[in-house]
């Protein structure tokens, strides 16, 4: 097998004459990447007006709100718990090694306590949901609208944004924090075992010396952030769903694209947010 | 090729002004559907380039035409789905283009809507889907409910059917289903996109038996999408046949075979 074997002739056959691009035809593809992403945020903005709008009228479809609640929050919590578990003893056995480095051994419970809590139990919850709640949602939304289930819906007189769209955008909100609490609570559970599989330490001591000079905020503005993030993947998982176009192909797309911009969206949160935190709650 | 005389056109012109929702609860006298100068474009696309349609009450048109024509759309912007670029849609003398969203949705409870591949929520059993409607928008109990839903899926042959889901029924079954959802709310409009597309004649003409008997009993106006020439004739009490976004013919069968329009005796000779 040659080495451009693997190649795809599209670009197999470039030379380097022709991958030479002019100045006016790459500011031109600049201009097209822009000018699709302006796009892209204007009909996501118009999208968020029309959820706001429906929110606002009766009826409050309670029972799919319950139904959504279930779906993002008891199916998505063994995925969350099993990451934070994970998260909690890689974090404990990692930070062992270079704590005995510096002779500071002693602080392994509150240095992961404060990992967790502050970072690491959010960022990985959102990303956990992300890739399986903004998949789902962008899957089953994005199916539903090429088998015309959704024009179904509102044709009977259901408005499809608040059925679909505002249920699940709140059912994401509302059960990220919980999920957060689930998965700190494994992480520290779970780097309490792996510390104790090393060194044997009562879980009454870990926990007090980790959460020794803890305050109430230490909790609540970090947990409290991932309802941020559950209103990104909501939202991006609803839009792309419902903006789906073309066959099994479209509603591929949809699942992908949900999943990489509320990934990337909750990563950019993540940043801009930690840094609100960090002048309001110093 | 108008039917809507003057007075009639003044009348409905005059509740359009004043679309108040307790009128959508009483009788309405006039046509159930009236179309007027309608026109709809995607991009540099004409679809439709002035529709002049009128459904009475009772009454079945089928809008006939090649693939492409614009006859589902048409379904769409009488039920509101789509906008159209310019002209009016009257249901049951309320002018759709000007109501909000929740006079709309109280318009489209009025109205059944059978999709070409039923749009059956695939989340849901056959149950769930017939009681999808009911469920929203009437008072009913749960036992009420259940009785209604029965007496729906006897009507269409499928009651001993109710807890499967879409993906266990053929597409005759689905449609089938579908039309026990779209009769719901015992709307005074049907709307059926292609209801024959894809199944077989034995099956074609059992719909197309279900559709005259619900016709019968429930006293609808339907509007009737289809290519099925024989599905349109068996079924329809009028036909309008579409061509280049506009109505080429309008009549009954009979008046469409003794045309002596070159597009309605090609289309008759090639799909009948």
């Amino acid at each position: 097998m040659s080495p451009n074997a693997r190649i795809p002739p599209r670009w197999n056959s470039l030379d380097a004459g022709q991958a030479a691009f002019s100045v006016p035809s790459l500011l031109v593809s600049v201009w097209s990447v822009i000018n699709q992403f302006l796009e892209w945020f204007g009909d996501l903005g118009l999208f968020a007006w029309q959820v706001i709008r429906a929110a606002v009228r009766r009826p409050f479809e309670g029972r799919e709100l319950i139904r959504q609640l279930d779906e993002v929050g008891s199916k998505s919590l063994p995925l969350v718990a099993l990451a934070g578990a994970a998260i909690g003893a890689v974090l404990s056995l990692e930070s062992r090694s270079s704590l005995v480095r510096f002779g500071a051994k002693s602080m392994l419970p509150v240095a992961l306590v404060y990992s967790i809590i502050h970072e690491t139990g959010p960022i990985v919850t959102g990303l956990v949901v992300s890739g399986r709640v903004g998949a789902g949602i962008g899957a089953e939304l994005g199916s539903m609208k090429v088998t015309e289930q959704i024009e179904a819906i509102e044709a009977s007189g259901v408005n499809p944004y608040k059925f679909l769209a505002f249920t699940r955008i709140v059912a994401c909100i509302l059960m990220l924090p919980l999920l957060t609490l689930a998965a700190d609570f494994c992480g520290v559970l779970f780097g309490w075992v792996a510390e104790t599989l090393v060194e044997p330490v009562s879980f009454h001591r870990f926990i007090s010396e980790g959460f020794a000079g803890a305050s109430f905020s230490d909790f609540l503005a970090p947990t409290l952030r991932t309802a941020v993030f559950g209103l990104i993947i909501g939202m991006i998982g609803c839009f792309q769903g419902m903006r789906t176009k073309g066959g099994t192909a479209g509603v591929g797309y949809s699942a992908t694209s949900s999943v990489v911009l509320a990934s990337l969206f909750v990563i950019l949160a993540d940043v801009i947010l930690v840094k609100f935190i960090l002048v309001f709650f110093p | 090729m108008m039917h809507l005389g003057q007075e009639a056109l003044l009348a409905v012109q005059e509740s359009a002004i004043s679309p108040s929702m307790e009128s959508l609860g009483r009788k309405h006298d006039g046509p159930a559907v009236i179309l007027r100068g309608l026109h709809k474009s995607f991009g540099s696309q004409i679809v439709l380039d002035g529709i002049d349609l009128t459904v009475e009450n009772g009454e079945t048109l089928a809008v006939l035409g090649q693939s492409g024509t614009g006859k589902s759309v048409l379904l769409k912007l009488i039920i509101g789905l789509q906008e159209p670029d310019s002209g009016s849609i009257f249901i049951h003398g309320q002018d759709i283009a000007i109501l909000q969203l929740d006079a709309l949705n109280e318009i489209r409870k009025k109205m059944g809507f059978l999709f070409q591949q039923a749009a059956l929520y695939d989340s849901l059993t056959v149950e769930q889907n017939v009681a999808f409607p009911l469920k929203r928008h009437t008072n009913m109990t749960q036992a009420e409910q259940r009785d209604r839903i029965k007496e729906l899926l006897a009507e269409v042959g499928m009651e001993g059917d109710l807890k499967k889901m879409p993906s266990d029924l053929s597409g005759g079954m689905q449609k089938r289903v579908g039309l026990a959802r779209a009769l719901a709310l015992d709307p005074g409009i049907l709307l059926l996109d292609e209801p024959t597309a894809g199944l077989d004649p034995i099956t074609s003409g059992e719909i197309d038996e279900l559709i005259l008997k619900l016709q019968a009993e429930h006293d609808m106006a339907s509007i009737v999408v289809t290519h099925d020439l024989h599905s349109a004739k068996t079924i329809a009490d009028r036909l309008a046949l579409l061509h280049k976004g506009k109505v080429q013919i309008e009549g009954s069968f009979k008046q469409l075979e003794e045309s002596d329009n070159a597009f309605v005796a090609e289309f008759l000779k090639r799909d009948y």
